[in-house]
């Protein structure tokens, strides 16, 4: 059953909450100790709240849009009293005394958390392997990586231990991974969902997306979690219209562009071709497709991992040892610190707070920082000029499938790629999402990428359920 | 010792230079809002540690934090008062490791502040520079436990985060002060003006107020700024003057020695009067500023910032010339005092009802230093009125002026609660005839001339009368006795 099926049945009283939930922990229980897609599982929480729904439903009362719907939660989503460890040592005991914003509005939507998946530590990695606590595995061949940094949640919805998940994207890490574990990924435009209770990585690059097996309970996620939040002073302040409700609205006459930047050199053969496939649906489902050109996005990457782990260097200097979490002692502060963050901080995680802090250091900042920024700036412009011509753009979400665990983890260059088609939508703000589109040569899954505008979701959508429904 | 002229390494200048010190301040002051600067937290002194506190001024991972408005408005305030631009404005992350930031990074301004290119007037009419005057958090307070709450011999440190997150305002001024009594003035007036826009409560004790000095020297007429040192730990007045001159000494000195000055900052020691060296240039740290990127760049309306002005109270430098119109002859100390004090308009309207100015800003002065409490500006100036005509002794005005204070209502009744009645001038008269006829000896002395004995027969009247009687009244009636 999917998202939507499932709250349709408990809303009506065919299905319980409660045998909705057993059903998915029997499921994480059967398959997790293969795919480990879950740092913690909330099974006796999870009952007691089915029981509440169920006990509202039987009461005559609504318990919303995703009644009974059990949800996984990126670890670096804050829950209130549950563990929450950016899968870092760093985190390790720490339980957030609140809860994030999307946590909230899913919950008085009516749905259940299950547990808190996996994930490239701070989110930092393309594969899942940077977590502290081991890799998870890609549930379409446990041999391979599910993507990364919200490698958890894909797998998670892959496995079929829950119906949707949320994780975070700050350069792909929802798209990604999505794409290789054949499920539906979705980057707002930023400002969309509240960062409230997202633990930080890149402040201006975060932002909260679900995932789902269908475009359908994507977009009914989406729906729940958008939103103003005056807690995060960088949500767009008015409520935007519902994406599910324009969902069937097809594409015909919508300008289709083809990102030729994201999607010649270095795609492999057999994703290249998965995406001509979904062009040739979009275009027979009445679309006008055409070539397009944003010549800045090839520098998107470089930019990327300047940007990002400039601001990664401040949000991360927090975790010192005085408050919460690890602390290792020391003969002084500075000791305790270092001492603290040496033990505590994975190698992706300290090799990123070095980058970022030299390319914000006095002297350095204008040629990288500085110079970073007016990348940014420079893709932003292109982006804006190519959407006076289309209404969507099209690439593949990741240049290859799903590749081997251990494969990229000594070569930082050769991960930090597989962002190669992701991160430029994350420097402009804009929205994009990740559509399952077939499987490459190795019979692994393959994702097509569709880019909107800022607030172009409901469009987006309306491609991802062409694109659904031509599979 | 020996004149002898030598010239002072890297100066050039002779060691009989007369020498100017330079001063610039940088000052913090806490603004008077209800809720802390990016969070809901209460913005209260004290309270028990760590109670006003939430996951944004603790810096919890996934919090944020979103401005407060009402921070805005009082550093728009303290901008116009100043004189300064107000301008749209950046927050930026200034990045340190230190136990009492939360974050180990401190929401600031950096290269674009919200106000800039101001000025303070000196009450000698001097101008002095604000270079900016910008907006940023607090920081907690460590309490280092053993050791005698030296940080090297602690045993252990506690953190109290309840100051977290408290908005300052930096104001930064130009090195326009040229002594430790002009940084003093400095600091008196634009904690004035900063009660007096109602920004900050201005208390240095508190910590509500904190100045950091730079201190250079130079020999005086060169035009070029000396190496300089920044002074922390100044917390009253009377310090901010002691450190200055102790530091620009301690500069001649290296200078006239021969040594140079190397670029520092220096503690205060309070104790010994002394500055002492903290670290030097080299180990600044390098804060890695860069533009907050959870908070949208600042940028008020020009509707809104003309309203605060519009709305924006008089302030000490016009209230003073307000006051000295109405009060010629006060001294400006006074003047200033009572400026200070808050009690102006008290004085303006007690004059303007009719009370003698000198009479009015007496009592201003010297009698209402733990203030006005209930003392209406009518009653002051009946006050005033009744002295006038003799009806109260300074004494009994003093005392009556107390009640005022406490429990307000007329003068009128007042004395007549404390049992002054002014005497009849026949009741004197007869008082003071009785007097003479006991003391025949002294009357004639006195009639003979010797003025001493005056003083004897007002304090025989005083005595009987408890005193209640006009000392002047009696000296007028002895006279008209001696015929």
């Amino acid at each position: 059953m999917t998202a939507v099926e499932i709250a349709s049945a408990v809303r009506s009283g065919q299905k319980s909450a409660r045998s909705a939930v057993e059903e998915y922990l029997e499921a994480i229980v059967q398959g997790d100790a293969d795919i480990h897609a879950f740092n913690l599982v909330t099974a006796e929480q999870a009952r007691i709240r089915a029981d509440e729904i169920d006990a509202q439903v039987a009461a005559g009362n609504d318990p919303g849009p995703l009644a009974g719907v059990p949800v996984a939660l990126k670890d670096n989503l804050c829950t209130r009293g549950v563990a929450t460890t950016c899968s870092s040592r760093i985190l390790e005991g720490w339980e957030p005394p609140y809860s994030a914003t999307v946590v909230e509005r899913l919950s008085e939507a009516g749905a259940v958390m299950v547990g808190k998946t996996n994930m490239d530590e701070f989110a930092m990695g393309s594969s899942t392997e940077n977590s502290a606590f081991g890799p998870t595995r890609n549930p379409c061949d446990p041999s391979r990586v599910p993507g990364g940094s919200s490698g958890g949640s894909a797998a998670a919805v892959a496995s079929g231990f829950a119906p949707f998940a949320l994780g975070s994207d700050t350069g792909g890490s929802i798209r990604q991974p999505a794409a290789l574990c054949g499920v539906v990924g979705v980057k707002p435009t930023y400002g969309l969902v509240s960062r409230y209770g997202l633990v930080a990585f890149a402040s201006s690059l975060d932002q909260i997306g679900p995932f789902a097996s269908t475009v359908t309970d994507a977009a009914a996620v989406l729906d729940v979690i958008s939103g103003p939040d005056p807690q995060d002073s960088t949500s767009i302040g008015e409520t935007q219209p519902s994406v599910s409700e324009s969902l069937a609205e097809g594409v015909d006459g919508l300008r289709v562009g083809v990102l030729g930047e994201l999607s010649g050199n270095g795609i492999a053969p057999d994703v290249a071709a998965r995406l001509r496939a979904a062009v040739d649906a979009l275009e027979s489902a009445g679309a006008r497709v055409a070539q397009a050109s944003v010549p800045s996005a090839v520098y998107g990457l470089s930019a990327y991992y300047l940007i990002a782990p400039a601001e990664a260097s401040s949000n991360l200097a927090r975790y010192d040892g005085v408050r919460y979490g690890l602390r290792v002692d020391g003969a002084s502060t500075p000791d305790m610190n270092t001492a603290t963050r040496s033990a505590g901080f994975g190698d992706e995680v300290k090799r990123r707070i070095m980058i970022g802090t030299y390319a914000l250091s006095a002297g350095y900042y204008d040629a990288y920082y500085g110079k970073a920024q007016k990348v940014r700036t420079l893709i932003i412009n292109d982006f804006a000029s190519v959407w006076e011509q289309f209404d969507l753009l099209v690439s593949p979400t990741s240049p290859t499938t799903a590749f081997s665990v251990g494969e990229r983890t000594a070569d930082p260059m050769a991960m930090y790629m597989s962002d190669v088609c992701t991160v430029p939508v994350n420097l402009t703000g804009q929205a994009a999402m990740s559509v399952p589109y077939g499987v490459g040569d190795d019979g692994l899954p393959v994702g097509v990428q569709i880019l909107a505008p800022a607030l172009g979701e409901p469009v987006m959508f309306r491609a991802a359920a062409v694109l659904e429904a031509s599979r | 010792m020996s004149a002898k002229v030598q010239s002072i390494p890297g100066l050039g200048a002779p060691a009989d230079t007369e020498w100017e010190t330079v001063v610039g301040l940088e000052v913090h002051a806490e603004l008077a809002t209800e809720t802390k600067l990016f969070s809901a937290s209460p913005n209260r002194f004290g309270g028990e540690p760590n109670t006003h506190i939430d996951p944004v001024s603790l810096g919890l991972p996934g919090s944020l934090p979103v401005l407060n408005e009402k921070a805005v408005e009082l550093a728009i305030r303290v901008g116009l008062a100043l004189n300064c631009r107000i301008q749209p404005s950046v927050f930026a992350r200034k990045n340190y490791f230190y136990p009492d930031m939360p974050k180990d990074f401190q929401i600031s301004q950096y290269d674009q502040p919200i106000n800039v290119d101001g000025w303070l007037e000196l009450p000698s009419g001097k101008r002095i520079g604000i270079e900016r005057a910008h907006l940023e958090e607090d920081t907690g307070k460590t309490i280092h436990i053993g050791g005698g709450g030296r940080i090297h011999e602690a045993g252990y440190s506690l953190v109290d985060y309840n100051r977290a997150g408290v908005p300052l305002i930096e104001i930064v001024g130009h090195p326009e002060l040229r002594s430790a009594t002009e940084a003093r003035q400095y600091v008196a007036e634009l904690r004035s003006i900063l009660v007096a826009v109602k920004a900050s409560d201005g208390k240095m004790e508190e910590g509500s107020l904190r100045v950091d000095c730079n201190v250079s020297v130079r020999p005086v007429g060169s035009d070029r700024l000396g190496t300089r040192c920044e002074i922390k730990n100044v917390n009253s007045l009377r310090s901010l003057g002691r450190a200055i001159e102790y530091e620009s000494r301690r500069q001649i000195e290296l200078l006239t020695g021969g040594q140079a000055i190397e670029q520092q900052t220096r503690h205060w020691n309070e104790d010994d009067g002394r500055t002492h060296a903290l670290r030097s240039k080299e180990e600044d740290y390098d804060y890695r500023y860069f533009p907050e990127p959870d908070l949208l760049p600042l940028d008020p309306s020009l509707e809104w910032v003309e309203q605060i002005r519009q709305d924006l109270p008089s302030l000490p430098r016009d209230r003073r010339l307000r006051l000295a119109e109405v009060a010629p002859s006060t001294d400006a100390d006074h003047i200033a005092l009572a400026v200070e004090r808050s009690m102006d308009e008290l004085a303006l309207s007690a004059i303007d009802r009719g009370g003698v100015p000198e009479r009015v800003m007496t009592h201003i002065v010297h009698n209402l230093a733990d203030g006005s409490g209930k003392l209406a500006a009518e009653a002051l100036a009946e006050l005033v009125e009744m002295e006038e005509a003799g009806e109260l002794t300074a004494t009994q005005a003093k005392k009556v002026l107390a009640l005022l204070v406490e429990s307000g209502g007329s003068p009128q009744e007042a004395a007549q609660e404390l049992g002054f009645e002014a005497m009849e001038t026949g009741e004197l008269e007869s008082m003071v005839d009785g007097l003479i006829a006991q003391h025949p000896d002294e009357w004639s002395r006195f009639c003979e001339g010797d003025n001493k004995l005056t003083g004897f027969f007002v304090g025989q009247v005083m005595k009987a009368t408890q005193g209640r009687a006009d000392g002047k009244a009696v000296t007028q009636v002895l006279q008209s006795r001696k015929g």
